[in-house]
This record gives structure tokens, sequence and C-alpha cells, in this order.
């Protein structure tokens, strides 16, 4: 249980290594009672009424952005969506502008995405308002780390002792760094593999183990996350042909064997399907990948609930 | 003119003297250097308990005049180093347009001699536009008094216009400076690649990429003779490989800043801009090894790579902010801090590596108070506590990573050409 002293209320939400597992386990107990929300017939409650929330998108995005406004309007709250095209942004506006813009529009919360790593926390030193990483470059997507943590745990897997895969690329993913954080944490036991190019200076001192083959980080895995390869990864020399990839690092049946019977599979998407992954297991049955989806919305729900009210009045959501 | 300065510990490492003693100072040059003088001066200064040396030299900066004003000129950047005890600098040619000619460099001198507080020398550029392509007039540049040459920011990466270039000059008897960076390694890399750069994210730049430019550049050095003097060096590779090539007689000299010397890549973990510079701070195994250097004597010179930017430009993205900070009103502070009050140099050391060692690599008239010498002094005060306060900075550039530090030690007066240009920190008016 959470202790009653947590609470997140007014915090920005910058990255998982800087939360308690107290935090997290905060986090999934209100997000358990969004997602009930989300199943009812009408969505929607009043506990963020009145409250605005800004959506500042600096990178394409089609689920977590989607996932945020919806979180955010289920619960009530005005949502406005910024994205850099169309925006003042194209003009030429710096960030400290931006974020000051808007936040004399008195918003309450800014959820960003950002292609630099650590914008989220220089946006949180000059914004009032509350600020929720949505992605900052390759450093972090808490987001996405508490929406895994939400669906292992909904699995039935709690994290002591088991065995989590990450496969693919870990020196540009920000999902990567976010669920070692986390799993380290909460005690599991980390693996990632992929091509050496794309595994980090010195990442086994985040308290992973690496593995040269995928097979190896796979073996009796509890949990395998298969990382979303992009292609200008390979223009840019780091692995010789997409065809090599999928054949010695992409995840087919095959491979997931290794895995336990029960393995979840996890992909932060969007999936390039027959490259890291195989058709057939994006979608067999153990794939989470869709609930994941679906977790991202009550996690994202339950994270704008607990900052911008501090969940004092989580008796109105039942 | 007579200056007469009293009573100070006189450490000059050009005629290894460490000893409380007279100087004076008659129409800009030492007149004499004595346990006691008597003869009526014009003004008399009582240095008692201060030291009083060879005025600072420092010849890695940036001006940024002419074209980049925004974020320094000739005026404020001079009046940075006479605030920081430094009487001599040189810049780079990395300025708009780059000072790839003759009237450039006489330009910059002219300026800095009418409107500037301290004496200014010019590096020119190797290559035009530092485009890495054809070679800039550099013997012209040369006889127009140019310091060295350098592409500054920009590594010649063609080896064969680098060879050329070394082979060219060497007739001119003048130095290449190489700002020695693999740029294809260093690739879309921002920070040192190591354990803080995986942990928060950013893609690193290896310290390979320093090392194998170091090494070409040494094997240019060695096949035709020319002195190359590696900017900044900053890898325990790079510093490896200069030893051994000084062991082999190689004409190789080089320089290491004061942030590499004192700052590890942990202090780029809040992804403060100020830390942002090129080549990045490096891990505690890097600094260690420059430490090291500098005591064996691999590494000539302390410098700054003074490099100030508009604030607007580094208040942004960590990402996006420009490489470099001001380091010429900090240098001789946070030098003293964390390399003299921590018993790791002598201050005979620190003041060679400083002052005399520099303007000897580049036959400047700098670095020494004998007799007959140029009136360029520094007074420090070895104990002055104070805090590095950017307000109070004459830089125009003012960010910088020693915001805020505590450090012992400080340039209490600063005299070029028998003139005080600085006393108690204050610039003095022209």
């Amino acid at each position: 249980m959470a202790k009653a002293n947590v609470s997140l209320s007014g915090k920005d939400i910058l990255d998982l290594a800087s939360m308690s597992v107290e935090e997290y386990e905060l986090v999934m107990q209100t997000a358990t009672e969004m997602k009930k929300i989300m199943k009812r017939d009408i969505k929607k409650v009043p506990s963020l009424r009145g409250k605005s929330i800004i959506n500042l998108f600096y990178e394409a995005s089609t689920r977590t952005r989607t996932s945020f406004e919806l979180a955010g309007k289920y619960l009530g709250a005005d949502v406005v969506n910024i994205t850099t095209s169309g925006s003042s942004i194209t003009k030429g506006e710096c960030l400290r502008d931006t974020i000051l813009t808007v936040q004399s529009m008195a918003c309450d919360a800014i959820v960003m995405r950002h292609p630099v790593e650590g914008a989220a926390a220089y946006a949180a030193k000059i914004s009032d308002a509350v600020v929720i990483n949505a992605g900052d470059g390759a450093h972090a997507h808490p987001t996405q780390g508490l929406l895994d943590m939400f669906t292992i745990r909904e699995k039935g897997k709690n994290f002591k002792g088991l065995k989590m895969a990450i496969i693919g690329d870990i020196l540009y993913s920000r999902v990567a760094r976010s669920n070692i954080a986390a799993w380290t944490k909460l005690g599991a036991d980390v693996h990632v593999a992929g091509p050496k190019t794309l595994i980090p200076y010195g990442i086994e001192q985040l308290g992973v183990t690496v593995h040269n083959r995928v097979e190896e980080a796979i073996e009796g895995a509890d949990v395998v996350d298969i990382l979303r390869i992009q292609l200008e990864r390979q223009k840019s020399g780091l692995f010789p042909t997409p065809r090599e990839y999928a054949r010695i690092f992409g995840i087919n049946e095959q491979k997931l064997k290794l895995a336990k019977p029960d393995v979840t599979v996890l992909h932060p998407g969007p999936m390039n399907r027959g490259l890291e992954i195989s058709w057939e297991v994006g979608y067999c049955d153990n794939a989470a990948i869709r609930d994941e989806v679906e977790n991202g919305v009550a996690v994202r729900m339950a994270l704008l609930f607990l900052t911008l009210t501090g969940g004092k009045k989580i008796e109105n959501i039942d | 003119m007579k200056t007469l300065i009293k009573n100070g510990r006189i450490v000059d490492p050009s005629q290894n003297l460490d000893a409380v003693m007279d100087l004076l100072i008659e129409d800009g040059v030492v007149k004499a250097i004595e346990k006691k003088i008597t003869e009526k001066a014009d003004e008399t200064y009582d240095a008692k308990g201060l030291l009083v040396t060879p005025g600072l030299v420092d010849v890695h900066t940036h001006l940024r005049e002419p074209g980049l004003e925004a974020k320094e000129d000739i005026v404020t950047g001079t009046m940075a180093a006479a605030a920081g005890g430094v009487t001599t600098i040189a810049c780079m040619p990395n300025t708009k347009p780059v000072v790839d000619s003759s009237i450039m460099v006489s330009g910059i001198k002219d300026r800095a001699a009418r409107e500037g507080y301290v004496h200014v020398e010019v590096v020119g550029a190797i290559t035009k536009g530092l485009e890495g392509k054809e070679l800039a007039e550099m013997g012209d540049m040369a006889q127009k008094g140019a310091m060295a040459f350098s592409d500054d920011g920009h590594y010649v990466s063609s080896t064969r216009t680098f060879t050329l270039a070394a082979e060219y000059i060497s007739a001119f008897d003048k130095i290449l400076i190489s700002h020695a960076i693999d740029h294809e390694l260093s690739s879309d890399g921002y920070m040192h690649e190591g354990v803080v750069s995986t942990r928060i994210g950013v893609p690193g730049i290896p310290a390979l990429a320093e090392d194998v430019a170091v090494a070409r550049d040494i094997l240019v050095a060695e096949y035709t003779g020319a002195h190359v003097h590696i900017a900044h060096v900053a890898s325990k590779g790079a510093i490896e490989i200069i030893r051994q090539a000084k062991k082999r007689g190689i004409p190789v000299t080089c320089e290491a800043t004061v942030h590499h010397l004192t700052l590890t890549d942990e202090a780029c973990a809040d992804y403060n801009t100020a830390t942002r510079v090129s080549p990045p701070l490096r891990s505690k195994d890097h600094v260690e090894a420059i430490r090291e250097a500098l005591k064996d004597g691999t590494v000539d010179a302390i410098v700054t790579d003074h490099a100030p930017h508009a604030p607007e430009e580094k208040d942004v993205e960590f990402r996006y902010a420009p490489c470099g900070f001001c380091g010429l009103e900090t240098s001789l502070g946070v030098i003293l801090t964390e390399l003299y009050h921590t018993n790791l140099f002598t201050i005979d050391e620190i003041i060679g590596k400083m002052s005399t060692e520099p303007a000897n690599i580049f036959s400047l008239n700098a670095g020494s108070l004998k007799v007959g010498k140029p009136a360029d002094v520094t007074i420090i005060d070895l104990n002055k506590e104070w805090v590095v306060d950017s307000v109070k900075f004459y830089t125009r550039g003012k960010l910088t990573p020693f915001e805020g530090k505590s450090c012992k030690g400080k340039a209490v007066a600063t005299m070029v050409a028998g003139k005080f240009v600085m006393r108690d920190g204050v610039v003095c008016t022209r």
C-alpha cells in the first residue's frame, strides 16, 4: 500500500529515476481506479473540472499525445494541443518564451514531448505549472515506464527477482532508460541485448546485464520489452541492413520460445513489424502491446489527477 | 613615470625567483628587482603579504570581434582579462568574418592597442574561412604579427591539407594550434561518452575522437618538423600520445584548460548549458590524467578557452547550446583553489604554466620580470576568499559552470606595460 504521506501534488514528473517506489505505488493504485472509469458507459468525471492542460509536442506522436488528451478530458479538464508546426515555434520562439506564454494563460499542467534530453527539466525550472515529461530525447519517458509497470503488474508479475529483457536500440531509447531505472529499483533482474553499436557505454553500471546475443537475454525471461528500431539508425551506419537486424536481433516466435511460457511481450510502439518484432509475436497471446495503450490512458489520468489535485478528491471518482 | 612595488613576494619562474623583494618599473619596463629599493618613485604600491608575478598569459581565448559582439568584443574581453590578472591573451580566428587575412590580423591588433586593456595576440586561420580546404595567407599574416595559426573549433580533417599547412608554416617559424577532434567520430554526441551520458541519455563523444585526431597531428609534426600545439587536451589517451611524442623529440606542445583540470562530466548531469564545451568535460580518470601530465611537464600551459556567448544563446535546451563559456575572470581563482590550496601544485609551477611557459612556447615578450622586460605584472592575494558571481563579470558572456563556487586566491592588481589596468577587482578607466 502507498504510504499515507506520499503525495505527488504539484510535483513535476520528469523521470522515473527520481521517483520513489512509494510514488510508483501511489500511481499504480490510482491508475487502477482510473481504469474503472474508462470502462464506464459515460467515461467522464469532474475531478479536474476547471483545470487546463497544455500538450506541448515538439515531436510527432500519436499514442502519447492522444492518450494524454483523452486522460485530461475523461477527468473533465480543458486540454489544448500545441504542435511545432502551426505555432510560434516555427517563428523561432525559444522554449523559455513558449513555456512562459502558455503559463500566462493560466494553465495548470504542461505535458511536453521534446527531442532534446533534459528539455523537460529545463521547462520545469521555468514553469510554475506542473510539467509532465512525455519524452525528452533519449533521456526519459516516465509515463511509458509507468504504463509498462502497470501492465506487468496487471499480468500478476511483481518485479522482485523477475527476469526482464530489453531488446534493441538501447542507446537512443528513453523507454529503455525509464524502464531500467524503475525495474532495477523494484528489484528485478534486468538484461539488455542488441547490436553492440546500439548499447551505450557503461550501461552495466546502471545495474543491468548486457548480452551480445538476444537469445541469452530472452532465455527464461518473464518480460520481454522490444524497442522500436528507427530506420535512421541504419542509415547512419549503426547496423548493416534491416534484413540482418530482423534475422539476428528481431524477436520472432522461435526466439520467444526461450522465454518463460507466460512471458509478457511489450513494445512501446509504433511497431516495425517484420523488423524488431515479427508479425506473429506482435499478435501472440503473450503480447500486451494493446494493454499498454489502454493502460497508458489510465496511468496518465492518475498522474494528472495526483499532480493537479493531490488525490484529495479521490472520493469523486467512485 | 616610475612605479615601485614594495615588499611583495616575487615569484618569477623565468628566473627561478621566489623571494620578498622590491620591483621598480620605469617607462613600462622592469628597471630593477632587488631586496630593497630606496629610489623615489611616482607611485608606490605596498604589496606586503601579496604575491607579485609576471602577468598571466592566456593563449586560448575568443574576443568575438568582429561580427559576434553580442557575445564579446575587444573592450569587454580585455577588461575581463585585466580583472582576472591576465596581461596577454591570444584570440582565436573564428570571428565573422574569419581572421584569415593580414588586414584582419592588423585590424584586431590595432584596435586592441587603442581600445584594449591588455596585450592581444592574434591567431590566424589555417584555411580560408576555416573551411579546411584552401590554405589561408598564413605567410602574410605571420609577417603582420599573427602569433600562430589555428582553425579553432574546426579540426582540419584533410590530412593532406594539414600536412601542407604544417610544411608551409614551418618556414615562417610559426606554430599550428590544433583543435583535435575527429568530427565523424564525435557524430551527434554533445557530451563526454561515459556513465553520465548513458544515464542521462545524451549522445556521447568518445575520447577516441580526440585521441585519433591528436595522433594524426603528431605524425604530421614528426613528418614535417613543424611545431604543432595541441589545444585543450582533455583525454588520457591523447595526453599519453603527446607524452610519448615529446620523449621522441617531436616538436609538440599542448595546453589544458582550467575546466578540464577541475570539472568532470558529473557537472553535466543536470543539463546545465554552462557545462557544454568542446572538448567535453570528461570523467574523473581523464581529469586525473591531465593533472598528472601538468605535473610531469607533458602539459605546457594552462588556458581558459574563454568562449563567451550571449545569454539568449545559452538559455536553451542543452543540445542547442553553443560550446564554451567565459573563463578569464575565474581562471586564477579556480586554479589556486583546486590545485594550489590542495597542495597538488606549488605556486611556482602554477605561475609557470599560466605565464612563463605559454609565453616561451609562442616566443612572446612576456611571462618574465627580468630587468628590461615589459612591466606586465599580476599582484595576487593567495588567501583572498571570494565567491564566483557572474553579475560582477566584465565579460559579456556571463554564464559559467563555476557560478557560486567559493574560491581562495585572486588577482588584486594587474599592471600592463607599467600601468595599472585593474586594482582591487575594479578595472581602471583608460
